[in-house]
């Protein structure tokens, strides 16, 4: 292991001079482990998370973390993590599909309790019958939950959004748990260029007295296994103490939106913003969309792209703006439900523009062909030719 | 465009202030009514509150009440200084973020989960938290300015609070004397006359013996209290 050096955060992420590898997304997220100072990692393996944490296995044998273990099975690896946290703790978590959902009921009471912790989602089916193909379905849960929400179109972003996540997660404004999501073997397994920070830096270590809350003590009896105790109602104990508290999440989830800005070049990336016909798109559904706009440019199809990296706080301000003009919308996505459509839907006032799809799921890949017959839909070509498997 | 953070009641269930758009002030700044305005303004705006509304009352948190270091104790003198400048100002503690069951004693305490109860009961109008962890105030301001008149400020050591009618960010004990200046400043110009009045003691809690005091003491709260070096603690939960 190098020696590292610690490096404040601002300087690390934006300044320092980036050397460029040829990595899969399983490996950039675990790179960006490596320089975020992570005090523990806990997970339990589920396909295509282990790939993951089996590379942050490495990085803590090389001494990177403090502390690595796996637990017993993920609703007891997110309460662990919860405990870790509170006492004062950097940590790192991943798992995917299934095991997301086993461990939600804890990730869902992070927020809460103001838990920063960075979780990475590597997206997989979560529906019977099983299956460990590609699938994003498992988003949707996490929207209602109060954390923050990245989704990643290749490795770079992995890398990015998984350094940038442990420093917006730790803000005192902020302080909620951020999901950095990527598709399961499409990212995670295929390798890509991503430029890293040098090896040697890191993250200044967390200070856990930095913080909207104070830090449980785990060393000094009697021990507490929760800072926060319950809000019942009694004749003199109001309703209202939930109702604010959950205010409170939604407001750090929203103060979240300025260190995206910062860190992360802002929550969407627009491509030809005078586009009539616009494809918006997250993870590597963007780039398909991407190629999309590339195949209907060459066309002479006035196309453009709406990436939408934070999927909460959602950019609803931007992705209205930039939509104001747009004639037709076109929403791919790696699910069934098209959850991205919806909140598309929701935060424009001409949703009939939308058109929700192509979608594809339970594994199947997502041909940029697909997306241009929505475009040549969109643009009323007719084309006689179909994509089939 | 921000909305203004004005005293409540605003009714059964608040808007959060940043759902209205209202956010943190840069450093060297603060916020008045939800708006940025200079450190100065705000500064002027809370004390001609604590100054002319009724029942002026300072709520000092945990980091000043259990902060066992000098920054902390060096902010509890300026607090101390401050209150004496206002007339009738009372300090009333928030020790601790637990829900109190079946009620707290409004006289003694102010807790985040029902602000309220210590508000109303005390009628107090204008209010200073000082020492209390970021997401807790902010439940508490929220809280009040649902179900009371009162203007509350914040005078926070991290980024401040949109839900306060002022906020102050950045807290150090420096900066809470200069706001005592700026106090005594707005006094005089309000030809308000006043000789530095300590607050009176709480009058629903015991009076401490210094020199007989124990761990035990302190009831409900000894489990705040560090041990000694080499002192066992062998109760537990």
């Amino acid at each position: 292991m190098p020696e590292q050096r610690v490096i404040d955060a601002d300087e690390l992420i934006l300044k320092t001079e980036r050397q460029r590898k040829f990595i899969t997304g399983a490996q950039a997220m675990a790179e960006a482990v490596k320089r975020a100072n992570v005090d523990i990692a806990i997970a339990y393996p589920i396909t295509p998370q282990s790939e993951v944490m089996h590379l942050v296995g490495d990085i803590w044998a090389q001494g990177y973390l403090r502390d690595y273990y796996r637990a017993e099975e993920e609703y007891g690896a997110m309460s662990a993590i919860a405990g870790a946290v509170r006492g004062g703790a950097r940590a790192f978590s991943a798992t995917s599909g299934p095991g997301l959902l086993r461990g939600l009921e804890a990730i869902a009471s992070w927020p809460g309790h103001r838990i920063p912790v960075v979780l990475g989602v590597l997206t997989r089916v979560v529906n019977a019958p099983l299956s460990i193909q590609p699938d994003n379905v498992e988003i949707s849960y996490l929207l209602n939950c109060g954390m923050v929400v990245l989704h990643a179109e290749n490795q770079q972003d992995v890398f990015d959004f998984t350094l940038a996540g442990f420093v917006i997660s730790e803000k005192v404004d902020v302080y909620i748990p951020v999901a950095v999501c990527t598709e399961g073997f499409f990212v995670t397994h295929a390798k890509g260029y991503v430029n890293m920070t040098p090896e040697d830096l890191k993250l200044p270590p967390r200070d856990p007295y930095k913080a909207p809350v104070p830090p449980t003590d785990c060393e000094i009896p009697p021990a507490r296994i929760q800072r926060d105790a319950p809000v019942q109602k009694s004749n003199f104990m109001s309703y209202l103490i939930h109702a604010v508290w959950q205010q409170e999440i939604w407001s750090s989830n929203r103060r979240a939106m300025k260190y995206i800005n910062h860190y992360l070049g802002g929550p969407i990336e627009v491509v030809n913003e005078d586009a009539e016909v616009f494809i918006v798109a997250s993870g590597c559904a963007a780039a398909q969309g991407r190629e999309a706009v590339r195949y209907a440019n060459m066309e002479g199809l006035n196309v453009g792209l709406v990436k939408v990296k934070s999927i909460r706080p959602f950019p609803e301000k931007q992705i209205r703006q930039v939509l104001s003009n747009a004639k037709a919308i076109i929403v791919p996505e790696h699910n069934i439900v098209g959850w991205l459509a919806k909140e598309v839907k929701a935060c424009i006032p001409n949703s009939d523009a939308v058109i929700g799809g192509p979608r594809v799921y339970g594994g199947m890949t997502l041909p940029v062909e697909l997306i241009m017959e929505k475009v040549y839909d969109a643009f009323g070509i007719k084309k006689s030719k179909k994509v089939v498997v | 465009m921000p909305a203004e953070i004005v005293p409540g009641p605003s009714g059964y269930i608040p808007t959060p202030a940043v759902f209205e758009e209202v956010e943190l002030s840069p450093p060297g700044y603060g916020l008045y009514l939800g708006q940025i305005v200079d450190e100065l303004t705000a500064m002027r705006e809370a004390a001609r509150a604590m100054l002319t509304r009724r029942n002026p009352t300072i709520f000092p948190g945990p980091k000043i009440l259990w902060g066992w270091n000098a920054h902390a104790m060096e902010e509890a003198k300026a607090i101390l200084e401050l209150s004496a400048e206002i007339p009738n100002c009372r300090i009333i503690p928030m020790p601790d973020y637990r829900p109190k069951y079946p009620k707290i004693d409004p006289e003694a305490e102010i807790n985040p989960n029902h602000p309220n109860l210590t508000i109303l009961h005390n009628k107090i109008e204008a209010c200073i938290f000082v020492g209390v962890h970021c997401h807790y105030a902010n439940l508490s301001l929220r809280m009040i300015r649902a179900g009371t008149n009162c203007f509350t400020i914040a005078l926070c050591g991290e980024l401040g609070h949109e839900d306060a009618m002022v906020s102050i960010r950045d807290l150090t004990p420096e900066k809470i004397r200069r706001f005592k200046e700026v106090l005594i400043e707005v006094r005089e110009e309000l030809g308000i006359h006043h000789s530095p009045t300590p607050p009176p003691e709480n009058p629903s809690l015991p009076q401490e013996d210094f020199q007989t005091l124990s761990v035990l003491d302190y009831g409900e709260y000894s489990y705040l209290l560090l041990p000694r070096k080499d002192e066992q603690v062998t109760d537990t939960e």
